[in-house]
């Protein structure tokens, strides 16, 4: 065990500074890419925000199933067969048919190759299920149907707020998703999300609908509440243009009134649908719809063809330009809520970057005294492999970009208090060996041999934890068992290399010593 | 040599009133969960005016209907910390404190975090930390059943179980809060109070090899002498270690770092009190070992 081949001791040299180079990249600039990598600081430590969005579905399977009951009347009427009673509830549509229809109503359904429910041969499901209660047929979306749904959800909403959070600009924003209804956001730097959540708070569906005395609108009514709460009118269910015909918007001036308006272009279709019903609705109000709100309802005088316009709604700047940020970035297929959010201002994180800097250099300094006042030369050996293997550790976490995090700096302190554990292992049973064993060379081998189960054992119990951690925890404690988990693979090369190494310097050197420990 | 032996029946006793009482407690006064469990807000704030205190800051909050609030001071003297309940999850709920708090205060304060957990995220933190201790328990043992005889598993397996309850015994008993940190500091222990209790059991079983005219009750002792130097300078290095932790790293790590001394300190016990005297009391032999070792050679 204490021999070591020249081959062997310049590879450790070379790992040993490598990574030590590696490391310090933290500290300096390298012109080359490879060594100028950082360790990524967590949110708890640079500030930031991290908000957790869930994705309400609920009203999306509403609106799906409004339009299937139109699609299935449309179908089977194509095919001569009656709908009858069709009516929706509790996210199921039910509807008769005469008994001679049954059969072949349960055959289209049921059919691998039809285009009114489509079929997941990778599932071996269809997008609906189909059951005859006896009273009526019962249709409903199936496992495969539902989470299908709910992931297209989830691919438009992030795309969504990833424009949201790019229009407002912040630092590197880290926007991922979460099982099938979930979405992450991280905002480095960020101290108050405050304008990011209203911003990702808002639907932003937005209508152009006549407002109208007619209750008996060809499109159906319904009584909407104005922005303020106060007023309250009567509108047509019938879109005139959506949010989707928006090419541009933007927040401006309206030099004549002095007010702060939102400017908007449309695209094609909708400049010809605007111009359409500004010409054939002058006098009316042409109400405009947030969000089931509205902002204002001004009066058409005029036919707009230019496919452009303005809205005005007593906005001040800012809500001028997030609104026109909302429209620009277009609406969410859902409403999100936000159902964890954890912020930390820049300046705790700095707080803690400090206290626990100061925590490492105390702890590292007590344990390297102790550690030579204990063994002495051997102490000292410890002590350098420790150095060493703290920056063999920061380095690894350089070379990967970890994300470090506070519990993480504690995780460095622990692997610093732990890794003396192999050295002194060895060097306990080394003591024993030398209790029957003149020859030093032989005792220090037997030392190093027989502390090994114990050693590994020892590790991979600590290890086991580690990996635990690194999978079922989340943000700063996921950084916790990463540190701690390097640590120990850093620790173990350290222990056995470098340590080694200078351990069978020493002894080679001093073999005929007695009391070598 | 230290005849730890002969205590095995009085600690043996004490552990096991240990763990009743922390059973109890855990059952009856339960544990103070943190937001992170329970859900909720909590606001870190920083004054720069001495008008702010805990009353002050009290009353401002209580009048804002925001249901149970708890306000304590964080650290030094100008840092609090506030958590109320935040039933309804109110949206705004950060913006609309900000705002009344402006009202008494000025700009006098300042919110350093700010963490908001909503009931279904908290159930599902508490569920995943308990799967999380849990899944840690059951490898440890596989782990252990692979390298040792299952009287060794036993005896390992009982060890973490006295740390792990009697750790949490003493949060519930001084109400110190349980969040995601102490999770991973109850799993962190998990792992050291096993890496000790293995490093004995290995000497344990080699001796056991060796000596085959000792009895079990003699051999624990003499293997617990033999490892204790370790023992010792193991624990009092990563107590250091943790000692700097709890007094330079912060407020933030105050909580982890005591569970992780606690786990240290109970680990270090119960690695010689509890794991062994289960190999005494399940009369350990070196035929235990030897019909082992026959088995891996038929393997």
């Amino acid at each position: 065990m204490l021999y070591f081949s020249k081959l062997r001791i310049i590879f450790i040299i070379l790992f040993s500074v490598l990574f030590i180079l590696i490391a310090s990249s933290n500290l300096f600039k390298f012109d080359d890419s490879f060594f100028d990598k950082k360790i990524n600081l967590g949110l708890d430590l640079q500030g930031g925000s991290y908000l957790l969005l869930e994705i309400d579905n609920e009203p999306v399977i509403e609106q799906k199933l409004q339009n299937l009951t139109t699609t299935i009347r449309n179908y089977f009427k194509e095919k001569n067969i009656k709908i009858n009673n069709i009516k929706i509830d509790n996210q199921n549509i039910f509807f008769n048919v005469s008994d001679n229809d049954k059969q072949s109503v349960l055959d289209i359904f049921q059919d691998e190759n039809s285009d009114l429910n489509p079929y997941y041969p990778r599932f071996k499901s269809h997008q609906l299920e189909i059951e005859d209660t006896g009273l009526n047929f019962k249709v409903n979306f199936s496992r495969q149907g539902l989470i299908k749904l709910k992931t297209s959800s989830q691919d438009q909403a992030i795309e969504i707020v990833r424009r949201r959070v790019d229009e407002v600009g912040t630092n590197e924003p880290n926007i991922l998703k979460r099982g099938n209804n979930r979405i992450l956001v991280e905002l480095p730097g960020l101290d108050d999300p405050m304008r990011i959540k209203s911003l990702l708070g808002k639907t932003a569906n937005l209508t152009f609908r006549f407002v109208t005395n007619d209750e008996n609108d060809r499109f159906g009514v319904e009584k909407l509440k104005f922005e303020n709460g106060l007023e309250e009118a009567t509108v047509s269910k019938r879109i005139i243009i959506s949010g989707e015909n928006l090419l541009d918007a933007q927040p401006k001036m309206d030099t004549q009134t002095n007010q702060t308006i939102v400017s908007f272009t449309l695209d094609r279709v909708g400049a010809k649908r605007f111009g359409k019903a500004t010409s054939t609705g002058i006098g009316k109000q042409l109400a405009i719809v947030l969000d089931g709100k509205i902002i204002s309802a001004p009066v058409v005088r005029d036919t707009i063809a230019s496919g452009s316009g303005q809205i005005s709604g007593g906005f001040t700047f800012q809500t001028a330009t997030d609104l026109a940020l909302l429209l620009r970035s277009g609406a969410l297929p859902a409403p999100l809520e936000i159902i964890e959010e954890r912020t930390v201002g820049p300046d705790l994180g700095q707080d803690s970057i400090n206290a626990g800097m100061i925590a490492l250099a105390i702890g590292f300094m007590l344990v390297i005294i102790f550690m030579f006042v204990k063994y002495k030369i051997f102490g000292l050996i410890t002590n350098v492999t420790l150095i060493v293997n703290l920056f063999i550790l920061l380095g690894v976490l350089t070379l990967f970009e970890a994300t470090l995090t506070l519990p993480g700096i504690a995780g460095i302190i622990l692997t610093v208090g732990m890794a003396v554990d192999a050295n002194v292992l060895i060097f306990e049973r080394i003591k024993e060996e030398l209790k029957d064993e003149t020859n030093n060379i032989l005792a220090f081998d037997g030392g190093y041999t027989k502390s090994r189960t114990a050693i590994l054992d020892a590790n991979i119990t600590t290890l086991l934890a580690a990996i635990i951690l690194f999978f079922m925890g989340s943000g700063p404690v996921k950084g916790f068992a990463v540190t701690l988990g390097v640590g120990i693979f850093t620790t173990l090369f350290s222990v056995y290399f470098i340590a080694r190494l200078f351990t069978s310097i020493y002894v080679s050197r001093n073999k005929n010593k007695e009391k070598l420990i | 040599m230290i005849a730890f032996n002969k205590y095995y029946n009085h600690f043996n006793l004490l552990s096991s009133v240990l763990i009743v009482v922390s059973l109890l407690l855990l059952i009856f006064k339960g544990l103070n969960f943190g937001i992170d469990f329970k859900g909720g807000t909590l606001i870190e704030l920083r004054a720069s005016d001495s008008k702010i205190n805990v009353s002050s800051l009290r009353d401002r909050f209580n009048q804002m209907d925001l249901g149970d609030v708890s306000v304590k001071k964080f650290g030094n003297d100008t840092d609090f910390l506030v958590k109320f309940e935040n039933k309804d999850n109110k949206k705004n709920i950060i913006e609309e404190i900000k705002a009344n708090l402006d009202k008494s205060f000025g700009n006098n304060y300042d919110f350093r975090r700010v963490e908001n957990v909503g009931p279904k995220v908290s159930a599902e933190l508490l569920k995943s930390g308990v799967i999380a201790i849990s899944l840690s328990l059951a490898l440890m043992l596989i782990y252990i059943w692979i390298r040792f005889e299952w009287q060794f598993s036993l005896g390992a397996i009982l060890a973490l179980f006295h740390d792990v309850i009697v750790t949490l015994g003493v949060f519930s008993l001084f109400s110190l809060e349980i969040n995601l940190s102490i999770i991973a500091a109850v799993l962190t222990i998990v792992g050291y109070s096993m890496n000790d209790t293995v490093v004995i059991f290995d000497r344990v079983r080699e001796n056991l090899r060796k000596y085959s005219d000792i009895k079990i009750f003699e051999l624990t002792n003499i293997s617990i002498n033999e490892t204790l130097s370790r023992t010792i300078i193991t624990s009092a290095t990563t107590l250091l270690a943790l000692l700097a932790i709890y007094f330079f790293g912060g407020e933030i790590l105050k909580g982890f770092s005591l569970a992780m001394i606690l786990g240290v300190v109970f680990g270090t016990y119960s690695s010689i009190y509890i794991a062994n005297t289960v190999l005494v009391r399940l009369r350990v032999s070196q035929k235990t070992v030897l019909r082992e070792d026959d088995q891996n050679k038929l393997n």
